[in-house]
Formats: structure tokens, C-alpha cells, sequence
């Protein structure tokens, strides 16, 4: 697709476009999962997505031992030894041709430059599903502020189309890239961990005290917010926590509603699938008694709480 | 549920199906006592009367509905004037692990001695196989398609709500009325319509005469009864039965009951394919309904009881057992009446009402296989009653089913009915669209689409018998570009189409002459008026269906030698069809090349969905239009049922990477494991292809029951359906279950007896399933969300 018609075509880096996305939103959305993030969260259950680079991925599994891959990388990034397949990272420019050559699948590039026009294309293609459902689009990561220009284009472009949109975000970004996506944005999936800001820092790597300022800025503006809280055992799930959070998004009048997200033990599957160390090992889900209770605690200072989504 | 109804479930749900040989003897005696006596319809008439003198009349404990087809619960009749079944079929019946009947030593005895020695090489099948041309047999035999009239009568019909408004003696009055505006000066018919018309006239008396024995033994039983709220019961049966069908019913009770008595008088006639359906169920009961509520006869718990007593009914009569390929093709005990809810009324108003809610809690406390059930969502169909289904759906027994009543209505109105009964018209056995009451609508057999792409890559050898089955088209050698090949297929498909026409028009025609269904037609218009029988042209409107199978095989194969030989020479189409006839033998990466690398039907890939649209094309140019001995009658349908395994099995290996033997795709879903990109690019390729034009399409997708959690989950599901059919979509249906509950089910399945599962336009027992039949739903595709 060409460039849209008064509108840059910025390049970004999407890893994923999901379509029949049920808990990213209202209806059914598609979402556009942007490649990179300043975080570092141990939950991740994205974790092939905090790079910003493609990154090439291989699934032993799949393989059937063809060699393809070898003989179709340009670098010669790929060899093959009696210990298997093997990719080396530094020679790897992230070109993909071993996944378009390999037969069976077994490799694929996690990350892919695309325009916005190429994303545009693919979002077109569900508009009838956004219609009949009061869904839409939304944009999420990795982290689609870190790719501000992009994100920026994607959502004046839905809104060209009267699409609705809905930006997923850690919160981590300069107030000025927020302020910029703010007149695009239908609803903000606003991402809140916790208000310790030692824990965030230990447990995602960066400090939390620009996302509670961005929060309180976009409250401020009238935006409409779903806080999103990712309920981690051992991070944020005692009682003092939650009524720290409950406290201060119960201070913010467009939170239209908290969104409590149960830790999924998926995160270690994927870490392990992607060859990603994974420090929270044997993390066992939350109870539903707990998820409960934590929704209680929240519930009592006035806000609607949704379990998932 | 109550306990009444909770033991007469129990009842139907244990009870195993069993044979009797008690239609099959009445009707011997018959024949053996007045065949050649009179004119074939008055026979028929009289044959149906002879049965409903003397077949059993069974009323069991609980009962408020009465009548059962054979003599006892899930007694399946048999019908040799069409299939003689042989003492060997019997023991087989008896013994074989899936879909098996119980039959009885003295059952197989009145057979042996009886019904063969006078039915054998006078059934309908005996006498059409000897007439078969070799041309038919040789792609019959290879599994390029089947034929439905080699064994049960032609059919699938629907009712309207003239019998709830005509007595069968009203009927009566009419034909009198049309016998006396014959013609015997003019009109050359005359005699054969009042042979036709005196036919139909005995046939309104047998029903009567049955109903009336079932009033007698009510009353009988009510008499001899000491708990007096069951006497009650009882009496009201007798007085319900006096009254239906000789008269129009005048409540709920009645109106139920008179369906049944017709329903059951169709399938006592004849076995046709599919069993009857009542239409627009809730619609018709409707006036009934709020009429009992205002006047304080009826409230909601005991029209509940009702519909419940009617549902378990029908579950008691499973299929009448088959043999052959029609029992490969049609592997169940389903009996294919579907039961239609919401739509619009004639009037083009909403059709939902208070009853179409009862219906759905009825079938989602009830969960038994019979009858199917589905909902016809126009755009005015308000969201409410979708969503209700949605919650039936998501306890996963893939009942309601969904239909697009819109384009239900356009494509009726395509083929030239009135608006008023094409919205009184709806779809009925799995997915066909017909006018209700008003047309006869024959299905005629299934066609194997990839069987006929391998004829053409084969120059028309069967790959999997080496046989020469039909026309030389061509080397694959000799094929320049992929238009070449394309017009091979279709050579190869106007072959196989025009083979099979000219044999489903002989067997329309032997049973418009030796099997007239004298019963069904009174109430089917207008075939009184016409003084024609149901199969001779008597209806409104004729139509007889081609149900083509396949497309997601096809396309992806011929997507995969577009891509793969024509336009990058990956491999050559002559080395691709050898591998294809050695199973892929030596070639795991090229079958993955094909498979992985290949744009496939039911991902919004244009590449592959333009394909399929060229294939629809040419399957609706070969098929719509052609001449039935009634005129330019036939239409394609693009239903399996679960024919698609069947041709799998007798199909080779395809050019898409799919093995010899394994199932082809279903309906016109994608084929399994080829749609990646979840159920919004399903239906958006699906939606791509003019179903209009088509007298139905069936798709099939399985849920993971994540899918369907919460209320996101009902909202997506909702919006899913109301978007496929604004994309003009006609059918769609869920299985909503995991892998780990099937696998855990073949594993255990006594303990998983009632897991129903979504087949192919209707729902089976997966235990009852056989391990292909299980496999290949495990195969499909689940989507998942996020």
C-alpha cells in the first residue's frame, strides 16, 4: 500500500498483528504488538518482544534437519553440526531469508519493518468485525510509545478511517510522545504495577515515577483509562500494595475501570521456548481466593474491577 | 429439568437402538396380497393405511407426547421396498462397534423366511444397480461421488403452518374438491392425478385411523390407571389424540401433538432423506402459546414440558440403518431434523418470541442428539436472542447452530419463490435451503471435487486403483500454464457432473412412478391442487441439489501448483503428481514446502481465495441450471455431512501436502490445520465466495472454551456471527471443546457417553464416533484469542 494520502509512512517494527483479540479493548480488536520495550518485567509473556531488533527464532521441534536454512543465509550465520542447528547471533542481520526457505516452519523472524500503510492494510481487512462488535484497534508491545512516530501516524490513521483505538502502554515514555498520541487515542490500556518504587525498579528494571506522573497528566486531560495491573505472587499481591494502587487510581476520575491480570505461567514456557533466561522459575499462578481478594481491596475505593482482559 | 422428564430422557438417552422388522413384514404382506391390484399411488395410500391399522401402539410411562415410529423406543423400521437388507447387513447391523441396532434372532428370522424371499430383486435398489451404466459405476466405485436414491427415498422437507391450520379432514375436503375439477375431456393427466388424489385421500385416513388407536389405548390405559394425576394425563392424551389430526389442534398440546403425527406419518411412508422437519417451530407454536397464557389453560413450565416430551420423541427415532457408502457417507444416528428458530415471519417482522427462549432451554437442559436446533438471525433479530444461543453454544455440544436468515431469504428468491414464502422457508438436515411446506427439495449425492482435480492431473486414472474411470484429458506434461490444467478440471468436472445427472434423474423418476409419497404430499403445497405427488412435480417449487465437497482441498492444491510449479518452477507439476501418487513418499520437504509455504483458503489471502472463488465458479456453471425430468431444477449445495472423510479415504494424496486417505476439508471450511490466522480471516475468505448463488454452505470451526469465558467471550462470539453474515455468510456453527477433554474421552469413553460433538452440520456423540471420525475433529482447527 502506498503511503496514505496526506500522512508520512513511517517505518516501525511490529512482531505481531493479532486479529479476534477479545481482552485488549472493548469487542473484537485487532491488535498490533510493536517490537521493543524499556522494560524488562520477570512476568513478561512477551519476551521475544523487549528487543527492538528482529530477532531470528528456531523451533528444534519442527525441524527436518534439510539444511535449507544454511545454504539460503547470506551471511553465513547458520551452520550445521552434529549438535544441530546453530545461529550466530553476531552474523545475523536479521534478513529472514532462512525462515522463507525453510520447509517445515521450524524458523521465523520475531520483528518486522513495516510502514504504517502495510499495517493499515491489514487492520482494513477486520473493519467489519470492529463494526458489528464496537471493537477496534489497538496498539501495544513491547511498548508503542518507544516508536512514537509510528504509533503516532497508525493512530491518526484509524482515526481517519473511524476506526476506534485503544494504546497499550507501560506508561514509560517522555511526556511529550504521550501528549502527542493523546487527541488519537480512544482509551488508554495504562499498565500500573505497583506504587513501590523500589519494587518496580527490581522487578522491571526501571524507575516508576514517570509513569505515575504520565498517569496523573493523562487523567488530567480527561482521557479514558483502564488501568491495567498485572497481579504478580511475591511482587504486588499483599494487601498494602493493592490499597496503595486502589488509592491512587481512585484519585484519577477517567479510570473508567481496573483490569486485574492474574500472572500466567505461560511467561515460563515462553522464556524457555525463546531461549530466554527466566528468574522467576516454579512461579505458580495466583489462586483465584487471592485474585478475589485483591479485586476486593481495589473494589473498596469505588473503582470497577475486571478480572483479565 | 423435572423428574418426568429427567426419567424420559434417561430412558431415551440409555436405550440402545434397535431393528424391527415389523414395517418391513406388514408391508410384505401387503404387496403379497394387492400388488398390481391397484394404480401405484392408490397402493401406496393403502400400503401407508395397511401399516397404520396394525404397526404397535406404544404409550410409555410419563408420556405426554405420543407416537413412536417403530414399536417401542429408538425402534428403527425398515424399508425393503427401497433396500432389502440381507440376513448378513442384519448381523452385521447387530454387531459392528459403531452405530450399531440391536437385532432380535425373531427379527432376522421374518426376514430371512419372509421379507427377503419376497422383497429381493423387487426393492428399489436391487432393480436401479442393475440399470446402472459402466461410466457411473467406474467413478461411482472410485469415490468421486455418491448417490443418494441408490437406498432411501429421495426427500428433505420442511412443514409450513398449514397443518395448523388444516385437519387432516379439511385436507380431505380439498382433494374431494380438486377430484371433482378434473378434467378427464382436456387434460391427458386426469387419470393419473385422481389416481393421485384417491392416494392422498386414504393416506389422510391412515393417519387419522393411527392416531385414533393411540386415543384408544390412552383412554384404555387411563381406565386401568390408580394414580389419578396420571388418569388425567392419560385422558388428555385420548381427547388430544381424537382430535389431531383429523382437526386443526386449538392449544399448545395439541399443536405439538399434531406435528408429530405428520412427522411420524412421513417416516412411516417413506424413509427420505432427511427425516422431517417442523420449520418454524417457535413461530408456529407461538399463537398457541399466548393463547393458553390468556386464557389459563398453559403457563411457561408445562409448554416447557411439552417441547421437552417432543424433543425426547424425536430423539427416539434414530436414522434406519444403512449399508454401503451411504453408511461411510452418513456414519450416525442422526436423523437430521432441525428444528428452526427465530427468522422472520411472513410478514418480514422478527420471529422470536417467548417460545423460541423455551426451545433454547429446552435443548440445553436436554443435550441429546436429536433433534438439531439452530437460529436464523436476520438483521432484525435482536441481539438478545443471539446471545442466549451463544450460551448454549459455549457449553459445547455445538447446538444452535447459525444461519444467515437474510441470505437464506435471497437465495430462495434467486431460484424464483415469492418473497412471503421464502421468508417462511428456512434450512433444514444440516444446512439446505428450501421453502418450507411448499417444495420438495432432493438431495442427490455428494461430489468428490479433489477426486476430480486428481482425474485431471491423472489424464482420468484413478491414482489410487491405477483404473482408467473417466475421459483422458491430458499428461500433466502437456500442461502449459495453469489455465490449462484448470480447463482439464473442468472437463473432468462437466464428465463427472453430467455422469451422475443422468443417473439421479432415472432414480427421480422410479420414484415418481413406483414410490409416490402419498401422505407427504397432503401436506406439502400444492401438490393436492396439482394433483401430483410430491416427487412428480406436485409441489411449488422443485429443486434438486449437487452437494459439492471439498473446496478447501481443492483450492489449496491448485493455490500450491500455481504458486509452486507455474509461477516460481519450484517443482514440476509432473514431478509433483508423482510424488502425489507415492504418498509423498521420499518428498517430507517438499509435502512441508507445500504445506507451510503455500497461500491456503481461509487465511483473507486473496492468492488462495480468488482460486476458490474460479473453483465455486465452475462448480455452480457445471450444476446450476440442469435438467431434472421437471426442468432446469438442479442447484449446487456445498455440504458434507461427513462424506468428507469418507473421500478422503478414496482420494490420493494431494498437490496441498495432505496424505492419501486422510480427510479432505469439510463443508467450505478451510481444510483442517490450513486456516492460521484465526476465525476472523475464516469467515472473511469465506465470505468471498456468492453463497447466494448456492443452496447452502457449511462452516465448521472448533473453540477452545477459553474463547468463549466470560462475557468478552459471548460479545466476540456474537459479533463474529453478526459480521460473517453481514459479509453475506450463510451457515456457521461451533464445536467448543478442547483436545485434552476429547483425548480424555477416547481414552475413557464410557464416562464421556454424552459429550455431543459438532460434526458436520449436526451434532453426534463423539464416543460414538469411529477413531477416524474422532480424529478428524480433533484435526480441526482451534482457535484461540488472545
Amino acid at each position: 500500500m502506498k503511503p496514505l494520502e496526506g500522512l508520512e509512512d513511517p517505518q516501525g517494527t511490529v512482531f505481531d498483528f493479532k486479529r479476534y483479540a477479545l481482552h485488549d479493548g472493548p469487542g473484537i480488536r485487532a491488535s498490533v504488538h510493536l517490537k521493543g520495550c524499556p522494560l524488562s518485567c520477570l512476568w513478561c509473556h512477551n519476551p521475544e518482544s523487549q528487543e527492538f531488533e528482529p530477532r531470528p527464532l528456531f523451533r528444534p521441534d519442527r525441524c527436518i534437519g534439510c539444511l535449507a536454512c544454511v545454504t539460503a543465509c547470506p551471511e553465513g550465520a547458520v551452520s550445521a553440526s552434529t549438535a544441530g542447528i546453530r545461529t550466530d547471533a553476531a552474523l545475523c542481520s536479521g534478513t529472514g531469508r532462512c525462515a522463507d526457505a525453510c520447509p517445515s516452519s521450524a524458523r521465523e523472524v520475531c520483528g518486522k519493518k513495516v510502514g504504517v500503510g502495510d499495517v493499515a492494510r491489514q487492520i482494513l481487512k477486520e473493519r467489519v468485525f470492529f463494526e458489528q462488535s464496537g471493537g477496534g484497534v489497538t496498539l501495544t508491545g513491547g511498548e508503542p510509545l518507544s516508536q512514537p512516530e509510528f504509533t503516532v501516524s497508525l493512530l491518526r490513521w484509524c482515526k481517519s478511517r473511524e476506526l476506534h483505538t485503544a494504546l497499550d502502554t507501560s506508561g514509560f515514555a517522555s511526556p511529550s510522545v504521550l501528549r502527542e498520541a493523546i487527541p488519537w487515542t480512544d482509551l488508554f490500556l495504562y499498565d500500573v504495577k505497583t506504587m513501590d518504587p523500589d519494587k518496580h525498579r527490581e522487578f522491571t528494571g526501571v524507575d516508576n515515577e514517570v509513569i505515575i506522573s504520565n498517569l496523573s497528566s493523562l487523567a488530567a486531560t480527561g482521557a479514558q483509562i483502564w488501568a491495567r495491573v498485572p497481579f504478580i505472587p511475591g511482587f504486588n499481591s499483599d494487601g498494602e500494595g493493592m490499597r496503595a494502587l486502589g488509592k491512587f487510581l481512585s484519585g484519577l476520575p477517567s479510570v473508567r475501570q481496573v483490569n486485574l491480570l492474574p500472572y500466567h505461567s505461560a511467561a515460563e514456557d515462553k522464556h524457555s521456548r525463546w531461549g530466554m533466561a527466566f528468574s522467576l522459575t516454579g512461579l505458580r499462578p495466583p489462586t483465584e481466593h487471592s485474585i478475589r481478594a485483591a479485586a476486593a481491596v481495589i473494589e473498596g475505593f469505588g473503582l470497577k474491577v475486571v478480572i483479565g482482559g | 429439568m423435572n423428574e418426568r422428564i429427567e426419567r424420559l430422557r434417561r430412558e431415551s438417552f440409555e436405550t440402545r437402538p434397535s431393528f424391527s422388522a415389523e414395517r418391513a413384514l406388514l408391508e410384505t404382506e401387503f404387496y403379497e396380497k394387492n400388488d398390481g391390484k391397484f394404480a401405484t399411488p392408490v397402493l401406496r395410500g393403502m400400503n401407508f393405511k395397511y401399516i397404520c391399522e396394525r404397526k404397535t401402539i406404544y404409550i410409555g410411562p410419563d408420556e405426554l407426547i405420543v407416537g413412536e415410529r417403530g414399536p417401542r423406543p429408538k425402534a428403527v423400521s425398515s424399508f425393503p421396498e427401497l433396500t432389502c437388507h440381507s440376513v448378513r447387513d442384519l448381523e452385521i447391523l447387530n454387531s459392528r462397534e459403531m452405530q450399531s441396532y440391536s437385532v432380535a434372532k425373531e427379527d432376522m428370522d421374518i426376514y430371512r423366511d419372509r421379507v427377503i424371499p419376497y422383497w429381493r430383486g423387487r426393492s428399489m435398489r436391487d432393480k436401479a444397480f442393475d440399470r446402472m451404466p459402466q461410466k457411473w459405476t467406474d467413478l461411482y466405485e472410485a469415490g468421486a461421488f455418491t448417490e443418494f436414491g441408490e437406498q432411501r427415498a429421495l426427500g428433505h422437507t420442511a412443514l409450513d403452518g398449514l397443518i395448523y391450520r388444516k385437519g387432516m379432514l379439511d385436507i380431505k375436503r380439498d382433494i374431494a374438491e380438486a377430484r371433482s375439477k378434473l378434467d378427464f375431456i382436456s387434460d391427458p393427466d386426469a387419470t393419473a392425478k385422481d389416481d393421485e388424489l384417491q392416494g392422498m385421500d386414504i393416506s389422510c385416513d391412515a393417519s387419522i385411523i393411527f392416531a385414533k388407536r393411540h386415543a384408544d389405548l390412552a383412554q384404555e390405559m387411563a381406565e386401568g390407571e390408580s394414580d389419578p394425576a396420571r388418569r388425567a394425563e392419560l385422558e388428555k392424551i385420548a381427547s388430544v389424540c381424537r382430535w389431531v389430526p383429523a382437526n386443526p389442534p386449538r392449544d399448545f398440546w395439541e399443536a405439538i401433538q399434531m406435528y408429530w403425527f405428520v412427522h411420524l406419518g412421513t417416516i412411516t411412508e417413506l424413509n427420505g432423506w432427511d427425516a422431517m422437519s417442523p420449520g418454524h417451530f417457535d413461530q408456529h407454536l407461538t399463537p398457541f402459546y399466548e393463547r393458553g397464557l390468556a386464557s389459563g389453560t398453559l403457563d411457561r413450565e408445562l409448554a416447557k414440558d411439552l417441547v421437552s416430551c417432543f424433543w425426547i420423541k424425536v430423539n427416539n427415532t434414530p436414522a434406519p440403518p444403512k449399508v454401503g457408502v451411504t453408511a461411510a457417507e452418513s456414519g450416525t444416528y442422526n436423523d437430521f431434523t432441525n428444528i428452526n428458530l427465530a427468522g422472520l415471519r411472513c410478514d418480514g417482522t422478527d420471529g422470536s418470541s417467548e417460545v423460541t427462549e423455551i426451545i433454547l432451554d429446552v435443548l440445553d437442559e436436554l443435550r441429546l442428539l436429536q433433534p438439531q436446533c439452530n437460529i436464523q438471525v436476520s438483521a432484525r433479530t435482536p441481539d438478545g436472542v443471539l446471545k442466549k444461543a451463544a450460551r448454549v453454544v459455549r457449553h459445547g455440544m455445538g447446538y444452535p447452530s447459525f444461519f444467515n436468515a437474510d441470505v437464506v431469504i435471497e437465495e430462495q428468491i434467486r431460484v424464483g419463490k415469492t418473497l412471503e414464502d421464502a421468508r417462511e422457508g428456512g434450512t433444514s438436515g444440516c444446512i439446505e435451503t428450501g421453502c418450507a411446506g411448499k417444495e420438495a427439495y432432493l438431495l442427490h449425492g455428494y461430489l468428490n471435487t479433489p477426486k476430480v482435480l486428481e482425474l485431471a492431473l491423472n489424464d482420468g486414472v484413478d491414482l489410487m486403483t491405477g483404473k482408467r474411470v473417466s475421459i483422458s484429458t491430458g499428461d500433466p506434461s502437456c500442461f502449459k500454464s495453469f489455465d490449462d490444467l484448470y480447463e482439464a478440471f473442468e472437463r473432468q468436472l462437466d464428465y463427472a457432473v453430467t455422469t451422475k445427472i443422468e443417473v439421479d434423474n432415472y432414480l427421480r423418476a422410479r420414484y415418481a412412478e413406483c414410490f409416490p409419497a402419498t401422505f407427504l404430499s397432503v401436506v406439502i403445497s400444492d401438490c393436492v391442487k396439482n394433483g401430483k405427488d410430491y416427487y412428480a412435480g406436485g409441489p411449488r417449487y422443485n429443486t434438486d441439489y449437487i452437494q459439492c465437497t471439498g473446496i478447501g482441498t481443492i483450492t489449496d492444491s491448485l493455490s500450491a501448483i500455481k504458486k509452486h510449479s507455474f509461477e516460481e518452477e519450484a517443482v514440476s507439476l509432473a514431478k509433483l503428481v508423482e510424488v502425489c501418487g507415492k504418498n509423498w513418499e521420499g518428498a517430507e520437504a517438499l509435502r512441508l514446502s507445500m504445506w507451510n509455504k503455500t497461500p491456503f483458503y481461509g487465511n483473507d489471502d486473496d492468492y488462495a481465495d480468488d482460486i476458490m472463488r474460479r473453483v465455486y465458479g465452475s462448480l455452480f456453471d457445471a450444476i446450476d441450471g440442469r435438467r431434472s425430468i421437471l426442468g432446469p431444477t438442479y442447484h449446487i449445495n456445498m455440504l458434507s455431512t461427513t462424506c468428507h472423510n469418507y473421500f478422503g479415504k478414496m482420494t490420493a494424496a494431494t498437490p496441498n501436502g495432505r496424505f492419501k486417505g486422510t480427510p479432505i476439508s469439510d463443508g467450505t471450511s478451510p481444510s483442517h490445520g490450513a486456516d492460521r490466522n484465526g476465525p476472523t480471516a475464516v469467515v472473511k475468505s469465506l465470505g468471498k465466495m456468492d453463497q447466494v448463488k448456492s443452496g447452502g454452505t457449511l462452516l465448521n470451526q472448533r473453540f477452545l472454551p477459553s474463547v468463549l469465558a466470560g462475557e468478552e467471550g459471548i460479545n466476540g462470539l456474537v459479533g463474529l456471527i453478526r459480521s460473517y453474515f453481514k459479509l453475506g455468510g450463510h451457515h456457521v456453527q461451533f464445536n467448543v471443546v478442547d483436545e485434552e477433554t476429547l483425548r480424555e474421552a477416547q481414552r475413557e469413553p464410557e464416562s464421556h457417553r454424552g459429550l455431543l460433538v459438532r460434526v458436520a452440520g449436526y451434532s453426534d456423540y463423539f464416543v460414538d464416533l469411529d477413531l477416524y471420525h474422532q480424529e478428524e475433529i480433533i484435526a480441526r482447527t482451534a482457535q484461540e484469542t488472545v
